[in-house]
């Protein structure tokens, strides 16, 4: 149940919208601190951070990994029955669009089951399930409030102001000179107009959070008791028969053999709303609702080959259609024609109601910093140069500390000074993203705002058209001219997408011609060259087109012989409505099948109540018209099938106990499968390629997996995972799930099943990449099919899914200055049309390795390198896997010092640009999916990989590096207004103990998990008023909640919080930990510039780097 | 001998092979083919061309051709050691659809072709001379 979440509509889910104000801000450059707590860094951590040595699956050791194999089937060879029984439940979400040409969806399974299998007895609950047909669910009546106009995100964040700077200060306790104010906080709003940002639903989630938190609870109450006795051990999370269903779904039209049901029931079709009535019985029944299938069904039933074929040629092939067709293009008025089409109206529900007027926007640099002394931080005194590597070693050490404090408070100064200093000297002659930082005596490098995407230096009218960071980013601003110069800059080329973003303000235009390049088949761009009035140069391959006649006139302003006005042309983010000439067949309408699995453990673990609630209140806003269908398929050890035919009062539950015949390979040859290839130490990779056969039939077939996936045991995702990442599907990994034990757990499931079910869809969706000639496309990262060489197939694509693409500059781009990227996304919307939604990006090209340096865009190159490195750890093994990303820095750094010739070559100098490089590279290596030493599951590190793969780049950053806020003390200075509450912006701090004080409450935002750490001498009102109990005692250990108090700190706090939620699409979890809870070596592990026992504090790290750099 | 006749059939056979096999990775690279069913029709190739490469291999052994069976042990440890080291699928083969697009491995792929071609090339001229050597010294 998919509903369009992009555009946030009168739908009340608080879904994606990235509320990512900073990033438009201008970096403020409160770097300059030398705060003297530099070797106070190591604080208790290495304590809390005990190994424990018992749990043992270690990743590196393959004695680990054999156990957890071991633990899988303690019934290996036993049949299918036995597997049934040891079920992780788990979901697979499949979208589908089986080619099969069902009128009705229950015919769909009525035809299939016409051959005889062994029937099963049918099971007298079949009574219970009257599941209504929901092609009978109207869903245009759904209305869609008008567009807003687009609140541009530099308002949002404007009012942040001076007193905040103060706040900061106090937190940081060593840097006590007055002339930290002087450093600019003040945040210039940048050009770009928020086109991009999408606008964040009303919906206090923390409401919603409760109450359907309670509701939940409430009901999952009621159930057990239905359901039976709760067993808390889940054994044996193999999840053979979650495969079994996938594919028995898939291919259930392919299957005749079921059995069809002989019970009738009078007739009773059911509008939507008495759906929830007959489920709920379901639920009783203990069904599970596994996955579902989003089937859109072809008239023919066209082989893999010829259906994946011809996608791409409708792209193709249209050209001639293009030429002969003549029929008068109407481009819609930018904003309006919008909701209409897709059903995503812009709600007005948010209004940033904040300062207006932006704060005074003082330059970067600091000049109001007295002007004394020292010009360069490294003309500095000993401090770290002397300083000998061991006694840093020794971070706790008090001595050392108090006696660096003195030194470091001058030293603080003396930088700022020197930075401003630098900055006033420097400014004029190189760009500030190129200012040398001294990353050894450079303590605070971490910025006290988001990091913001580094703007290409283009002029400033192409500036401005030029695609959102958030869609499209690419790892170096400046495109070097050679492939020598980009390796002699050592980083990484590539781009990061997140192409079916949901955007606020996207320009669709209808129009019966889409002016492509005759040659490579580029769509028109802002970043074309009109040659004259009827003739226009693509930017891509320089081919000279004509500009066809309906081209000349532009509907927006009604005028004629001004193609250059043209929506196409003043957007690089459009989407056309495609001719049937971007059709192979008709669109098919979006039909969702839900695979579940009913095993014993899987009923136990409970997520079924948490499923099918879900299900109930999103069957109206799934995505799709009035031809939408949906189906369930449930699994233990046989398979059932429901007959929701209209004509039946209650579902048929068709059963087929002879899963062999349902085209699988048998689980015991899965399994032995699994055995055979444990040998591989590492077994990051999949152990079998069952899966990824079955994700390639179903992306042939236009079907998405989409796994859910529940367990406790090893269930061997990294084979699993294969499953949804060739079919473009997404997965969601729940460990340890349990509706009783582990309720943050299942609210978290409730909340992702919402924004899953209820998100914006696109079907059968091909992604083509093209690039300025002379650029070429090295490899792909993310969840697709590759099917060509800057093709890619997706059978869904949904918003939340992200990409990553390296590039090589195969030819000298010498004779040119800029080059363009252009990703078009030919997809069905869940309204059945044909759409194509190009985004264009251009950035400049640069002669010199200091340009190169000065437009890398260091959270790109990151997160790039994040992707590269899974592929290594797969290919390759964990350990190169670490060694590359360290050698990344490395090597950038040492080649940027070898370019900068007059500064001393025994520190560790790096771009302004690129400061905070290593100290991402070394939170990546801390991350689950890098770490060792750490005992991490298999499952958690390789789901940490896959969601490394396919995550947009501003989910990933949070992953990677979390934000440190603390809580205590928001004020409202520097707070943004939206929708008429107030959000305080507290300071980001560092990842570092040194940063918790015992009085303090801290919130860290890891992404998929909100922890509060509170002190333990924290304030009691702080407690009182935002907790709710007395005092710190009262406090319980396990708190996933922020009561909603009438104070004005409560409120503060949570809208704040819930303000943070609303910026991302997968609901994060809460979790409050005490001082001396077990659970805060959870929250301490993401202390990455810490020291833990088995990795490097940040600081150790720079030495270790500043030595191999010095080799 | 016989042996040269026959291996230098299958030479020529293999030559065809590795020309047709550098042809299918040209059409993957150009966009012509599917992934997906590019592996598909390689696939089955590429385990009956070590098998029987390897089979001459033997018989060379048999035949006590030494300077023949040297020339051919480098490549029968390659053709091992990159069987070994397939990417994990359950049939035969060495090409996997989803990673085969890859510049990388694309690019490995034709190079290993082209290699291919040059040295059964060479070696059909080299068991034709080794045949008429052989027809005239007996």
């Amino acid at each position: 149940m998919q509903f369009f979440t992009g555009y946030p509509q009168n739908y009340s889910a608080p879904s994606g919208h990235y509320a990512q104000v900073p990033s438009k801000a201008i970096p403020s450059q409160v770097d300059n601190q030398y705060g003297a707590g530099y070797y106070s860094t190591g604080y208790s951590v290495p304590a809390q951070n005990v190994l424990t040595p018992s749990v043992g699956s270690n990743l590196l050791n393959a004695q680990g990994s054999q156990q957890s194999y071991n633990k899988v089937p303690p019934h290996p060879v036993e049949s299918a029955e036995g597997l049934g029984q040891g079920a992780v439940s788990s979901t697979s979400y499949l979208h589908t669009n089986i080619p099969q040409s069902y009128s009705a969806f229950g015919s769909h399974y009525s035809t299939s089951v016409s051959s005889s299998v062994a029937s099963q007895g049918f099971p007298l609950n079949t009574g219970h399930y009257a599941m209504p047909v929901v092609s009978s669910v109207a869903y245009p009546s759904l209305s869609y409030p008008s567009m807003a106009t687009a609140s541009p995100y530099g308002q949002v964040f404007t009012s942040q102001s001076l007193p905040a700077i103060g706040q900061f200060k106090e937190t940081n306790p060593f840097s006590g000179q007055s002339t930290v104010v002087s450093h600019s906080l003040q945040q210039v709003p940048m050009g770009y107009n928020s086109t991009s940002w999408s606008t964040s639903d009303v919906q206090s989630a923390q409401d919603s959070l409760s109450r359907n938190h309670t509701g939940s609870l409430a009901k999952a109450s009621n159930q057990t008791s239905t359901v039976g006795g709760v067993d808390s051990s889940h054994f044996v999370s193999q999840n053979v028969r979650f495969i079994k269903s996938g594919v028995g779904s898939s291919v259930s039209s392919a299957v005749t053999s079921s059995v069809r049901t002989p019970v009738d029931h009078s007739a009773e079709p059911g509008p939507v709303p008495s759906v929830s009535k007959p489920s709920e019985s379901l639920l009783q029944e203990g069904m599970q609702y596994g996955g579902y299938v989003n089937n859109q069904a072809s008239s023919a039933p066209a082989p893999l080959s010829s259906s994946s074929g011809d996608e791409e040629e409708d792209e193709e092939d249209e050209e001639a259609a293009i030429d002969s067709s003549s029929t008068t293009s109407s481009a819609s008025p930018v904003p309006n024609n919008y909701d209409a089409l897709e059903g995503g109206g812009f709600p007005e529900k948010r209004s940033i109601t904040s300062s207006p007027a932006p704060a005074p926007s003082v330059p970067p640099t600091s000049k109001t910093s007295k002007p004394f002394g020292y010009g360069y931080p490294t003309l500095q005194p000993g401090y770290q140069n002397s300083a000998p590597p061991t006694s840093a070693m020794q971070p706790t050490n008090p001595g050392h500390h108090s006696g660096f404090q003195q030194y470091s408070q001058q030293y603080c100064g003396m930088n700022q000074l020197s930075s401003s200093l630098g900055g006033l000297n420097l400014h004029s002659q190189q760009p500030e993203s190129l200012r040398p930082v001294n990353l050894t005596q450079d303590r605070n490098i971490l910025p006290i705002t988001p990091v913001p995407a580094p703007v290409p230096n283009l002029n400033s009218d192409l500036r401005k058209l030029n695609c959102s960071p958030d869609s499209f980013r690419c790892t170096l601003t400046n495109i070097p001219q050679t492939q020598a110069l980009l390796n002699k800059a050592k980083l990484p080329l590539g781009l990061l997408l997140h192409p079916f973003r949901d955007l606020t303000q996207l320009p669709v235009i209808t129009s019966s011609t889409i002016v492509r390049c005759r040659s490579c088949r580029t769509y028109i761009n802002p970043f074309v060259s009109f040659i004259d009035q009827r003739r226009w140069k693509c930017n891509l391959c320089y081919r000279v087109n004509d500009v066809p006649e309906e081209f000349m006139y532009n509907p927006l302003t009604r005028s004629y012989g001004e193609p250059h006005k043209r929506p196409e042309v003043q957007n690089s983010t459009v989407e056309f409505i495609a001719s049937s000439d971007y059709m192979l067949r008709p669109p098919q309408p979006a039909v969702y099948l839900f695979v579940l699995d009913v095993s014993h453990n899987a009923v136990e673990a409970g997520y079924l109540t948490v499923v099918c609630q879900s299900l109930l209140e999103n069957l109206d806003k799934l995505p799709g018209d009035s031809r939408t269908r949906i189906g369930f398929i449930t699994f233990d050890s046989t398979v059932q099938f429901y007959n929701l035919q209209e004509g039946l009062s209650q579902p048929q539950m068709l059963i087929v106990s002879d899963i062999d015949d349902v085209f699988l390979p048998t689980p015991d040859s899965l399994l032995v499968n699994l055995h055979e290839s444990k040998e591989g130490v590492q077994h990051l990779g999949p152990a079998t390629d069952f899966y990824k056969k079955l994700a390639l039939d179903c992306s042939g077939q236009q079907t998405a997996v989409d796994l859910f996936l529940l367990s406790s045991q090893y269930a061997d995702l990294s084979s699993l995972a294969c499953m949804s990442k060739y079919s473009a599907g997404c997965i969601y990994y729940y460990p340890s799930f349990h509706r009783s034990y582990n309720p943050a757990q299942a609210e978290k499931l409730q909340k992702d099943l919402k924004r899953y079910l209820t998100r914006k869809i696109g079907f059968e969706a091909v992604m083509r990449i093209r690039c300025t000639k002379g650029l070429s496309i090295h490899t792909f990262h993310g969840n697709f099919f590759v099917r060509s060489t800057d093709l890619l197939s997706l059978a869904n694509v949904n918003p939340d899914a992200g990409f990553a693409v390296q590039m090589s500059i195969e030819e000298s781009l010498t004779d040119t200055s800029l080059v363009c990227f252009q990703t078009a996304l030919l997809y069905t919307s869940s309204k059945g049309e044909r759409r194509i939604r190009v985004h264009t990006l251009c950035l400049p090209v640069v002669s010199s390795l200091a340009d190169v340096y000065a437009g890398a865009d260091v959270q790109a190159v990151v997160c790039l390198l994040a992707n590269m490195a899974v592929d290594r750890s797969v290919s390759s093994s964990l350990s190169d896997a670490r060694d590359a990303l360290v050698n990344a820095v490395v090597d950038s750094l040492s080649a940027y010092m070898s370019t900068v010739s007059n500064l001393q070559q025994s520190t560790l100098i790096a771009p302004n640009s690129l400061k905070l490089f290593p100290l991402y590279v070394l939170a990546l290596l801390k991350q689950k999916a890098f770490r060792t030493g750490t005992s991490t599951r298999l499952d958690d590190r390789v789901y940490a990989m896959c969601q490394m793969k396919s995550q947009p780049l501003i989910h990933l950053m949070k992953m990677i590096h979390p934000n440190l806020y603390r809580i205590d003390r928001l004020t409202d200075e520097g707070a943004i207004h939206v929708n008429d509450r107030v959000v305080p912006q507290p300071p980001l701090q560092k990842l570092s103990a040194e940063k918790l004080t015992r009085e303090g409450v801290f919130l860290m935002d890891c992404g998929s998990i909100f922890y509060i750490w509170i002190g333990k001498s924290c304030d009691n009102n702080f407690i009182k008023d935002v907790l709710g109990y007395p005092n710190y005692a009262a406090i319980p250990q396990k708190l996933t909640q922020l009561p909603e108090l009438d104070t004005l700190s409560s409120e503060r706090t949570r809208s704040f919080i819930s303000w943070l939620k609303d910026s991302r699409p997968l609901n994060p979890v809460l979790q409050v930990i005490k001082d001396e809870s077990p659970a805060k070596t959870d929250f301490f592990q993401h202390l990455i510039e810490d020291r833990t026992e088995a990795a490097f504090s940040y600081y150790e790290y720079l030495l270790q780097i500043q030595q191999q750099t010095c080799k | 001998m016989h042996i040269y006749m026959h291996t230098r059939m299958h030479v020529y056979t293999f030559t065809h092979a590795s020309m047709c096999k550098i042809i299918a990775f040209d059409e993957l690279k150009t966009d012509y083919k599917n992934p997906i069913d590019q592996c598909n029709t390689l696939n089955p190739l590429v385990l009956p061309e070590y098998l029987i490469h390897a089979f001459f291999c033997v018989m060379f052994l048999c035949a006590a051709e030494w300077l023949t069976l040297g020339l051919n042990m480098p490549l029968l440890a390659y053709h091992i050691w990159r069987y070994m080291s397939r990417p994990v699928m359950s049939g035969p083969g060495l090409y996997d659809p989803t990673t085969i697009m890859n510049a990388d491995i694309l690019a490995y792929c034709q190079k290993e072709g082209w290699c291919k071609l040059a040295f059964y090339l060479l070696s059909f001229f080299y068991y034709l001379y080794g045949m008429i050597y052989v027809l005239v010294s007996s």
